[in-house]
């Protein structure tokens, strides 16, 4: 399988994405500067962590800008499977490739530590690996998590089944004390309807490794390029 | 020239030139210098870039050793770690601006660092910082612990270098004056070592990142004098940072020295484009001529005196081989920041400023670089140093529930868990953090190799009041125990020495016997300073701040697989202590936060007997013999204990042990932080082989009990839920903020 993972002026965690494609999975991948205008053939993109433009202005408001993402949404379209992850994740709400929009967390202050989560969806590409209910310890690492969307567009989340991780504690329950940042029903990651987009604000290329001392992020990766093979 | 203020008696004196300074400057230039020369040489001679009250009693650190590619006097020490790769560190200090502007002061100390390391070819890979604040009840103390921490993060985090690990204290001789400082270390491949130097007359001087503004003018001099009641005024010397921008710069100047066109390069910190130009000029032997109105400017009508002097964050200077400007030029832009060719190398030594055609500044090189002024200041005892060692310990009532006594101390904000503090920093970031914050040391991966880099930074600052020598001689006997815990060989340090103002003669003893005593230890461990800084004038009002030298240690595991951290893993491991109990009480954490009182002399340290219980611990890491390590610091064996329970990331486990000491009293045994000691745990088969260690290095050998249950059980002195110890620890110091 082939990735593509998109380095935007203050992307910072794209270095880590790459690492984990090509020397831990064994896949392709090259990074895709944010001026390109063009898009090679990739089956996976990838929107790294980071803080692109310094989080200017609000996370991911003007990596929408960037030239890239015109061709970004055309592989989205195309049916091209996309992670976001952290500030990745803020980009595609900010692209409208994904509802919802992030406030700054609940404490006011940066989070970063392990947390738990619950999988909620497993028919997706992203998440075939696992079961519904799985529990995976995951770290966080953000200022604005704080997940918020109106009513209407949340119900539809819930009833397309989009929301596919939530803040949870180390038995699976959803509660608000698991909750870090305030998100709306502990939510930490959601695709679009099409089910060919994710944006998570944990980090799973943090954890794919045994001397990291946790795995658990494996499961995003390795459904990804079991699913991925073959669809386009 | 420009209505520029004639240069008078006061105005070197307000300049902070001493009359004797100024007639030095006038003797060498044969003339008068012009104000735009006085403010440059001001600041080239202020103590903060000059050193001249500590070079002399600085030369007596080792700097050499056999993996030592780079000593003091570049912008970072480099160390050879094998396989084609070396480490490029260094420590600074922010103190000053930190207490005047909190977040900009800590974030641009964390930028200034960073620049340090890429500035040599180094990507950064991993931060650390030492933070002291005055007392935890002290009005002032939340807002600066808050404002400095976010600053760490806002920076560090956007940077996308990982905040590894570090250390908070707090003490009221630190109301006043809080110390900030920050570490970075980098990887570089041998032969990629860049250099601030300019050498090739007639090849470019190219100047790159943010514009240069009327910010942080003076900012070395403030670094160079003591607070009063004023000092706030001073926040418009405190530079503003922008860590996108110097992202930017990083990925930028990473990619350009990635060509060969580049000769030198150097980042503009303090005393901004002036200390740059004339350092990579004198350490050349060559000269530099820079035109002005090339410079990139944030406002209309700036003079030269501001823009030699301005201290703007987020710049570069390189010398580049000539006819590759276009080359370099259009990698700068790609990362979309400013460039501009401002001067070239010269053959004549001086550094020559043009200002609209006219030479503005005409100085030589090194004279500024170089040839500050060296000042061997008088020295003399502190007086205090007579009542402190009075102590004595029978006027110590001894607590009747040791228990009680225990579970305060871990709750208490020098011992208490600091992960309200480094959960703000992302620690994680580049996924090469083995050992998260927490343990003895921290500890990255070196991806591509087998290694592994474990670091520390350390000082106990109580021990270096009651006794300078000591204090310098401890914090990097401790700094090495806690790399050995984590199964690495200790290579080098960093330091940073903050104390009070140089021209007191107390002062200035207490300087001295602290280096002396860093120098003997780091002589002993085989760990040269590779480089550092030393920031005076930590003072206010006359009161100064308790003599810091802060250690930061770097070690090398070799194989990332064998790495130790310090908790307990498995029932029914038995725990061993290498080393021996003395009991000693004076200087502890227990002295200060259950009697008040900061007393008595700190505890020996036989650096034989310390480099034999580290080199027994270190071994038996190696042959995969033991399953936990932890060293005996502050709150002395119980708290170290308590920490091995309760300080992992999954369950915790009790213990039961049974410690010996001399007839001691309890509080003593218990508390007393006797150096030189490891508590391992380890599986029952194992403890021959460990045995024949330790025998072997003659290292003191006790077994004291065993892993199990979920209490911590202590002689008959302390018998707690571990469960209760664990909730004062992780909850000492959210709960007072």
């Amino acid at each position: 399988m082939k990735f593509g993972v998109i380095v935007f002026p203050g992307s910072n965690c794209d270095h880590d994405c790459y690492h984990v494609v090509k020397h831990v999975f064994k896949q392709d991948a090259e990074f895709v500067w944010h001026k390109e205008s063009r898009l090679a053939s990739y089956d996976c993109l990838i929107l790294p962590g980071g803080f692109s433009y310094g989080d200017y202005l609000r996370p991911g408001a003007i990596g929408k800008f960037s030239p890239i993402m015109k061709e970004v949404r055309r592989f989205a379209c195309d049916g091209g499977l996309i992670l976001g992850i952290c500030n990745g994740f803020q980009v595609l709400l900010e692209t409208d490739l994904l509802p919802g929009a992030m406030m700054r967390n609940r404490s006011l202050k940066f989070i970063c530590k392990d947390l738990y989560l619950r999988l909620e969806e497993d028919d997706t590409p992203f998440t075939n690996r696992g079961r519904v209910g799985d529990v995976l310890k995951m770290p966080i690492a953000h200022f604005d998590g704080n997940y918020f969307v109106d009513d209407k567009t949340l119900q539809e989340l819930e009833e397309n089944h989009q929301i596919l991780f939530r803040y949870c504690d180390h038995n699976g329950d959803v509660t608000t004390d698991a909750n870090p940042n305030g998100a709306l029903r502990n939510i930490a990651g959601i695709c679009n309807r099409e089910r060919n987009i994710l944006g998570m604000m944990p980090h799973p290329e943090r954890c794919s490794e045994s001397i990291l001392g946790n795995e658990d992020g494996r499961l995003i990766f390795e459904s990804i390029i079991d699913s991925g093979v073959g669809i386009r | 020239m420009r209505n520029e203020p004639r240069v008078t008696k006061e105005l070197v004196k307000e300049h902070g030139l001493t009359e004797e300074e100024y007639d030095k400057i006038k003797l060498i230039l044969g003339r008068d210098p012009n104000y735009t020369e006085l403010g440059i040489l001001s600041v080239m001679w202020s103590e903060h870039c000059s050193y001249k009250s500590s070079k002399v009693f600085l030369k007596d650190l080792p700097t050499e050793g056999e993996h030592i590619i780079q000593g003091p006097g570049e912008n970072a020490g480099i160390v050879d770690i094998g396989d084609g790769l070396a480490i490029v560190f260094k420590m600074e200090s922010h103190n000053h601006p930190s207490f005047i502007e909190p977040y900009q002061g800590a974030a641009t100390g964390v930028g200034g660092i960073l620049r340090d390391i890429f500035t040599m070819g180094a990507r950064p890979v991993a931060s650390l910082n030492s933070l002291r604040f005055g007392a935890f009840d002290h009005p002032k103390t939340r807002y600066l612990l808050n404002g400095v921490v976010a600053g760490i993060a806002g920076y560090g985090n956007c940077m996308g270098v990982p905040t590894v690990g570090g250390e908070v204290y707090f003490n009221a001789c630190y109301n006043g004056n809080i110390l900030v400082n920050v570490f970075t270390l980098g990887l570089i491949k041998k032969e990629k070592i860049f250099k601030g130097v300019a050498y090739g007359p007639g090849n470019p001087v190219i100047y790159v990142g943010s514009k240069t503004g009327r910010d942080g003018i003076h900012g070395a001099t403030m670094a160079s004098e003591e607070f009063d009641e004023k000092s706030s005024e001073r926040r418009p010397t405190v530079q503003v940072g922008d860590p996108f921008t110097e992202k930017l710069l990083l990925e930028a100047c990473l990619e350009v020295m990635d060509t060969d066109h580049v000769v030198g390069i150097q980042d503009m910190g303090a005393a901004g484009l002036t200390c740059s130009s004339c350092e990579m000029a004198s350490r050349a032997g060559t000269g530099i001529e820079m035109d002005l109105s090339m410079v990139p400017k944030r406002e209309e009508g700036m003079t030269p005196y501001e823009l030699m002097l301005s201290e703007s964050q987020e710049r570069m200077l390189l010398v580049v081989k000539k006819g590759r400007e276009r080359e370099v030029t259009e990698i700068f832009e790609k990362w979309d920041l400013d460039v501009s060719i401002v001067g070239k190398v010269t053959d004549d030594g001086m550094l020559r400023v043009i200002d609209n055609g006219v030479t503005v500044v005409e100085i030589p090189a090194r004279i500024l670089a170089e040839e500050s002024p060296v000042y061997i200041r008088p020295k003399e005892r502190p007086q205090y140093l007579s009542k402190t060692e009075k102590f004595s310990i029978d006027k110590i009532p001894e607590a009747g529930n040791h228990g009680e006594v225990l579970i305060k101390l871990l709750g208490s904000p020098n011992i208490a868990s600091q992960e309200w503090v480094y959960r703000q920093y992302d620690h994680m970031v580049r996924t090469n953090t083995v050992v998260l914050p927490g343990s003895d040391a921290a500890v990255i991966r070196v991806k591509g190799t087998k290694k592994g880099i474990a670091l520390t930074v350390d000082c106990n600052s109580r021990y270096a009041y009651l006794d300078p020598y000591l204090g310098g001689m401890i914090a990097v006997a401790e700094s090495s125990r806690n790399l050995v815990c984590s199964g690495a060989k200790p290579l080098a340090i960093t330091d940073c020495l903050n104390f009070g103002n140089p021209e007191k003669p107390d002062i200035m003893w207490q300087f001295d016997q602290s280096t002396r005593g860093l120098s003997e230890a780091c002589k002993r461990f085989n760990t040269p300073v590779v480089g550092g800084n030393v920031s005076f004038y930590n003072e206010t009002r006359g009161e100064g701040v308790h003599p810091t030298p802060t250690v930061a240690m770097v070690g090398l595991i070799t194989d990332i697989d064998l790495h130790m951290t310090q908790w307990f893993k498995r029932d029914g491991d038995q725990v061993v202590l290498l080393g021996k109990n003395c009991g000693e009480l004076g200087g502890t954490e227990y002295l200060a936060a259950i009697h008040g009182l900061e007393e008595g002399p700190p505890p020996r340290v036989e650096l034989d007997l310390e480099i034999s219980v580290q080199d027994t611990c270190l071994e038996a890491i190696r042959d995969g013999l033991i399953m936990s390590a932890h060293d005996c610091s502050e709150g002395g064996i119980a708290v170290a204990l308590a920490e091995c329970c309760f300080s992992g990331p999954k369950s915790c486990h009790g213990v039961n042990v049974s410690i010996s000491g001399d007839n001691m009293r309890g509080d003593c045994l218990l508390f007393g932080e006797s150096q030189s000691r490891i508590i391992v745990s380890l599986d029952e088969d194992r403890l021959g082989d460990l045995r024949k260690i330790a025998e072997r290095n003659n290292t003191p050998l006790s077994v004291i009990g065993r892993v199990g249950g979920d209490r911590l059980v202590i002689n008959d002195l302390i018998d707690c839920p571990v469960t209760r110890l664990e909730q004062a620890w992780r909850t000492g110091i959210e709960e007072r903020l």
